[in-house]
C-alpha cells in the first residue's frame, strides 16, 4: 500500500520535473530540473529493479549530461548570446509532436501481446557468457557488437566536439582555463573525493561481472572523478594533442576491435569463446572504463578556448 | 520493537529539520541565510534519517555505508554552499547591488544573464 503511495507521488514528481524544465522561463532553471528529473527517473528505475539503468541514468543521465547543460548555459553567457523564448507555433508544434509520440507509444505498448523477453534465453546462456550479471553478458557477449559500435560512436562525438575549436587555440589544454583559488574549498574538494571516487569508479566494473555495475558506469564516475579534478586545479586539462591522453581514447575501441578479430579463430568477428570469456570480457571491460572515462571527461571540458596557451604556430606541426 | 521506535523517532526529527529547511529555503530574504537553511537540512535531516536508519541495519557493513553516504553528502554540501556564497559575493561585487534578485521581478534574474 505505502509502496503505491510512494510510486505515485514518484511519478507526480517526474512529470513537474519534466514540465518545469520544458516550461519554465530561463536555461539555467530548465538545466536545474533536468538534473532533477533525472534522480527522480534514476530512482524510478531503482524501483522497477533495473539497478545497472539507474546506475547509468544517474551518473550519465543526470550527472554527466547536467554538467555539459551547464557549461552550455555558461557559454551562451560569457559569449554574450541571449537565448530567446521561442514562438508559441514552435512550442505548440513541439508540445503536439511530443504528445503525439508519447500516445503512440502508449498505445503501442498496450497493444502489444504480452512480452515473451529474452530473459529465459540469456539465462540459459548465462553460464557460457564468462560473467554472472545477464546484463554484462548480454552488453558485452551476446549483444557485444552494439556495445562496440557505441564505443566508437563516442569517440567520434569527441571528435566532433574538438573540431569546434579555433586554430589558433589548437594545442591548448582542453576548455576554458580553470581559476581556483590555491587552498580554498574548492581545492580541498578536488584533493579529498577523487581517492573516493577512483575507488567506487573501479568497482562498479568490478562488481558488473557479477552484480550491477559495468564499464559504463564506472567510467562515468571516473569521468566525474578527472572533471573535478580539473575544476579544481588539482589536475591541469590534458591538451587535446597529447599522445598519451589520445592512447587512452582509442584504447577501448582498439581492445574490443583485436578480441573480436581473435573471435574470427573461434568461428566469427566477436565470437568470445566460453573457456576464455571471463578474463577476455574483464579485460575489455577494463580497456572501454578507461577510454569511456577520458572520452567522457574530454568532451565536458569542450574544444580548448585559450589561445594564448597554444603551442606557437611554427612549433604546431610536431605533436608531443 | 524498540528498535524500530527509535528508528520512527529519528527519521522523524530528520523530517523535521528537512521541514524547516525547506521552508527556510523558500522564505528566507537573500541567498546567505537560504543557504544556511538548506545545509541544516542536509547535515542534520540527512543525519537524523541515516541515524534512525542505522537500527535497521542487518550487519556493521550496512551502518558503515550509511556512516558513509552521510560523510560525503556533508562534505559536498558544504562545499556547495561555500561555493555558492562566494559566487553570490562575486556577483554582488559586480553589480554593486543586492545579489538576490530573484526577490524582484527582475528581467536579468534568469541564470542565463549571469556572469
Amino acid at each position: 500500500m505505502s509502496g503505491v503511495f510512494f510510486d505515485a507521488v514518484l511519478c507526480a514528481l517526474i512529470l513537474a520535473a519534466a514540465l518545469a524544465a520544458v516550461a519554465g522561463r530561463g536555461l539555467f532553471r530548465a538545466v536545474v530540473f533536468f538534473i532533477l528529473y533525472g534522480v527522480l527517473v534514476a530512482t524510478a528505475w531503482l524501483r522497477l529493479d533495473a539497478i545497472d539503468v539507474a546506475l547509468a541514468e544517474a551518473a550519465i543521465g543526470a550527472g554527466l549530461t547536467g554538467v555539459l547543460l551547464l557549461g552550455a548555459v555558461a557559454r551562451l553567457a560569457r559569449t554574450g548570446a541571449r537565448a530567446h523564448d521561442p514562438p508559441l507555433a514552435v512550442v505548440l508544434t513541439a508540445g503536439l509532436a511530443a504528445t503525439g509520440m508519447t500516445a503512440v507509444l502508449g498505445w503501442s505498448f498496450l497493444e502489444l501481446p504480452p512480452p515473451q523477453g529474452l530473459q529465459e534465453a540469456v539465462a540459459a546462456s548465462l553460464p557460457d557468457s564468462g560473467v554472472e550479471n545477464p546484463v554484462t553478458a548480454v552488453l558485452l557477449n551476446f549483444r557485444a557488437w552494439d556495445t562496440l559500435l557505441e564505443s566508437i560512436v563516442l569517440l567520434a562525438a569527441l571528435i566532433g566536439v574538438w573540431s569546434l575549436t579555433r586554430d589558433e587555440a589548437w594545442g591548448a589544454p582542453a576548455g576554458i582555463p580553470q581559476h581556483v583559488r590555491p587552498g580554498g574549498v574548492l581545492s580541498t574538494f578536488g584533493r579529498v573525493l577523487p581517492p573516493i571516487g577512483v575507488l567506487i569508479g573501479v568497482y562498479l566494473v568490478w562488481a558488473g561481472a557479477s552484480r550491477a555495475g559495468g564499464a559504463f558506469q564506472g567510467g562515468t564516475v571516473l569521468a566525474a572523478v578527472i572533471l573535478l579534478a580539473a575544476m579544481a586545479g588539482v589536475l591541469r586539462p590534458p591538451r587535446v594533442t597529447a599522445r598519451r591522453w589520445r592512447m587512452a581514447l582509442v584504447a577501448g575501441p582498439v581492445v574490443f576491435l583485436l578480441a573480436g578479430l581473435a573471435g574470427l579463430g573461434a568461428g566469427a568477428f566477436l565470437t568470445i569463446p566460453p573457456v576464455h570469456a571471463k578474463p577476455l570480457i574483464l579485460t575489455i571491460e577494463a580497456a572501454l572504463t578507461l577510454s569511456i572515462a577520458v572520452t567522457l571527461a574530454l568532451a565536458v571540458l569542450g574544444p580548448p578556448e585559450d589561445a594564448a596557451a597554444a603551442p606557437s604556430p611554427d612549433a604546431k606541426g610536431e605533436e608531443r | 520493537m524498540a528498535s524500530d521506535l527509535a528508528t520512527y523517532l529519528l527519521t522523524s526529527v530528520g523530517l523535521v529539520f528537512f521541514v524547516a529547511g525547506t521552508v527556510g529555503l523558500l522564505r528566507f530574504p537573500d541567498t546567505w541565510s537560504r543557504l544556511h537553511a538548506l545545509t541544516k537540512a542536509d547535515n542534520l535531516g540527512l543525519g537524523f534519517i541515516a541515524l534512525g536508519l542505522v537500527f535497521q541495519a542487518g550487519d556493521w557493513v550496512t551502518v558503515a555505508k550509511l556512516a558513509l553516504i552521510w560523510a560525503l553528502a556533508l562534505l559536498a554540501a558544504g562545499t556547495a554552499a561555500q561555493l555558492v556564497a562566494r559566487a553570490a559575493l562575486t556577483d554582488m561585487a559586480s553589480r554593486g547591488t543586492d545579489p538576490d534578485a530573484n526577490a524582484k521581478p527582475d528581467p536579468n534574474a534568469d541564470g542565463e544573464a549571469r556572469k
